[in-house]
């Protein structure tokens, strides 16, 4: 038997190795065997695992030509004080090479309020973009052609708000609904367990996604419903295989809440997407990008019996990781967002967020946005890493890790299933405290020495502070609530108080698709807080399980 | 007293979901012997004043990572403040440039902790200003 043949060879390997490897002990600890063969894939058929790109388990990717067709769309994040500073990014990074938007909006956008509400002080334009009515979404896109872009919005509690905000946009523009192309992150459930900006409670907040996955099957089908968010899971501490499990839990359960309001699964899930983390361990993730691929197809086809090949292909958009970015050398960042970009380039991502190495300081100033995109662009154009589809695809490390990657997220979701889904396994805060014991383990790992960060506990030397961060001063927020008191002066404001009594009785009645009403709403230029006001009375609030 | 417990209030004022370091600093913190006491996510002035009140702590240790530390971090030690808590210790942390660390500690935030800090350093800071 040549594996006969093979072990004893591992055997005699191993025990030469042993001498020099004492004298590295601190290599030794490392969770990876120090080299894969064909005895780690015993069993392994190709066809099964893997298959062809574009075919079934798309293990390999979801399109049979994946990059020798187009690239993944840059989609650089962005957004910050008001429509018109973000006008501004975005029409400079469309000239620039960019191939889509994302938008970032304020924390009080993404929570409901309004510029001039108690809440929002402090916080506007901080971290997004201000929006307050249908006026700041005409800014905002102002010279962007909307049936040529396709626009991110990252909103979650406040998506349908937003996303009828953007419809009644482009039906300014003339830009048919059924024209637009998009995602909005929608994905509430990650921000119970790990991004925080949720409003109303679960029941209601499902409503509201489920209602959007109908109404955009009808009228907005180019349009991503959903994000599920891997990412922000990941930020908040998980490990790899975490962030698989507990984002394919929240898919699970976002099928198992739209099977339930009535809709066919085929109807649905082709519109669903997926938002991961490109973090620093670089063939972890790619490994972890195949085997979220593999996981999804057969949960879809087997568990959900999808029979378009659509519902079963886990499209995902990829992001760097935000938490690996370093205060400390801060243009150390070029490289590890270089390299978090190329695991998400060799994982076979749909579209990719690049990082600035300025944002453990402050959001990234243009120069550093210009070097992110130019980051993805070499690796585009100059680093062949493009130039195969799946190039790691039968690399006996890879292909173990992709299979133990799998395998634990299984484990994990089989028990999330166990406590009754996602939507319980959150309530009772099992989710947020898995991820917080894996936050932890990586600080203390990172303290004793055993992690080693660059720049951060070792090769540390003395540094100026970084001059020229990007500063949103209270000016933004002062300009904001002038126009938004303008705007409530100028608009109709009996119409205003139709549509919000209309919205209010249509959110009590749980049979009602709320899309068309919020929609007639934001053309009305009722606002974001008045909507969201509204739904808070009938709804009420949130109230998150708070563990430590 | 060298036996007393060191009280800690974790808060999170303002909107800012990010609360990792602000969990990550409380376990730190709980494991070098002091209670804490952690608010969970956006707490508004009033309230993280009212919890520093009636849970009678030593110290309060602000997190934020949105950038609304100028406007939010100021207005707590204010209000601590004004309920006569003038000896209760705030120390911040977040994504804070190094230019506002200056203006927060003239305001009354006796340190600010910046990504890549020990918890060590943040534990015997507290040690040694309480």
């Amino acid at each position: 038997m040549a594996n006969e043949s093979l072990k004893a060879k591992l055997e005699k390997y191993e025990a030469d190795c042993k001498k020099a490897e004492e004298k590295f002990p601190e290599r030794v600890g490392l969770k990876h065997k120090k080299v894969y063969t064909p005895l780690d894939l015993e069993g392994f058929d190709y066809e099964t695992e893997l298959g062809l790109p574009g075919e079934y388990p798309y293990t390999r990717g979801v399109q049979p030509t994946m990059y020798r067709s187009r690239f993944w769309t840059m989609r650089m994040y962005a957004g910050f004080a008001t429509a018109e500073e973000s006008n501004k990014r975005y029409r400079y990074l469309i000239a620039n090479g960019g191939t889509g938007l994302s938008v970032a909006f304020d924390l009080p956008t993404q929570i409901g309020y309004d510029s001039d509400d108690v809440m929002a002080q402090g916080e506007i334009g901080k971290v997004g973009v201000a929006i307050d009515t249908l006026k700041d979404m005409e800014i905002l896109f102002d010279q962007i052609d909307l049936s040529k872009v396709s626009t991110s919005m990252t909103i979650n509690a406040s998506a349908s708000v937003l996303l009828a905000m953007y419809i009644a946009v482009a039906e300014k523009q003339g830009v048919p609904a059924s024209a637009l192309r998009g995602t909005i992150q929608n994905d509430i459930l990650k921000e119970y367990s790990a991004r925080g900006t949720y409003i109303f409670p679960v029941k209601p907040s499902m409503r509201l996604i489920t209602n959007i996955f109908e109404y955009c099957s009808k009228n907005v089908p180019k349009w991503n419903t959903i994000s599920i968010s891997g990412y922000h899971i990941r930020e908040a501490g998980s490990t790899a295989a975490q962030e698989v499990a507990f984002t394919i839990a929240d898919g699970i359960a976002y099928i198992e809440a739209a099977l339930k309001a009535g809709m066919k699964i085929d109807d649905f899930a082709g519109r669903l997407s997926f938002f991961w983390n490109a973090h620093n361990n670089v063939l972890e993730e790619v490994a972890k990008f195949r085997a979220s691929r593999r996981l999804w197809a057969r949960i879809l086809k087997e568990r959900f019996g999808a029979q378009n090949a659509k519902s079963m292909k886990l499209r995902f958009h990829t992001q760097t990781a935000g938490s690996m970015l370093t205060a400390q050398q801060p243009n150390n960042n070029i490289v590890r967002v270089a390299l978090q970009a190329a695991a998400a380039v060799m994982g076979g991502t749909q579209s990719l967020h690049t990082n600035s190495r300025d944002e453990a300081l402050a959001l990234p100033t243009t120069e550093s946005v210009t070097i992110a995109l130019r980051t993805q662009q070499i690796i585009a154009y100059e680093s062949g890493l493009a130039d195969v589809v799946d190039p790691l695809g039968g690399s006996y490390y890879v292909e173990a890790m992709t299979n133990a990657i799998e395998k634990e997220a299984m484990e994990y979701i089989k028990k999330i299933d166990e406590m009754g889904g996602a939507v319980e396994a959150i309530e009772k805060g099992y989710i947020q405290k898995e991820i917080q014991d894996s936050a932890y383990a990586w600080q203390m790992a990172v303290e004793s020495g055993e992690k080693t960060i660059v720049g951060v506990n070792k090769f540390q030397q003395e540094e100026k502070p970084v001059e020229g961060l990007l500063r949103v001063d209270a000016s933004a927020g002062e300009f904001q609530k002038k126009k938004l008191a303008q705007v409530k002066a100028e608009r109709d404001n009996a119409k205003v108080a139709e549509e919000l009594a209309k919205l209010e009785k249509a959110a009590a009645d749980e049979s009602v698709n709320l899309m068309p009403v919020i929609l007639d709403c934001v053309r009305a230029y009722c606002s974001l807080g008045e909507i969201c006001g509204v739904l808070r009375k009938v709804f009420g609030e949130y109230k998150p399980h708070v563990t430590l | 007293m060298a036996d007393k417990k060191i009280r800690v209030l974790v808060a999170k004022p303002g909107l800012d979901g990010h609360d990792r370091g602000a969990k990550v600093v409380a376990r730190a913190l709980r494991d070098a012997g002091m209670e804490v006491i952690y608010t969970g996510l956006r707490q508004t002035v009033d309230q993280i004043v009212e919890a520093a009140d009636s849970e009678d702590v030593d110290v309060v240790a602000l997190s934020l990572l949105s950038g609304a530390h100028n406007t939010l971090f100021p207005e707590v030690v204010e209000g601590l403040k004004k309920k006569g808590m003038n000896d209760v210790l705030v120390i911040g942390g977040g994504v804070i440039p190094a230019a506002d660390i200056p203006g927060l500690e003239a305001a009354g935030v006796k340190a600010i902790f910046t990504p890549g800090t020990p918890t060590k350093d943040i534990i015997d800071f507290i040690k040694a200003n309480v």
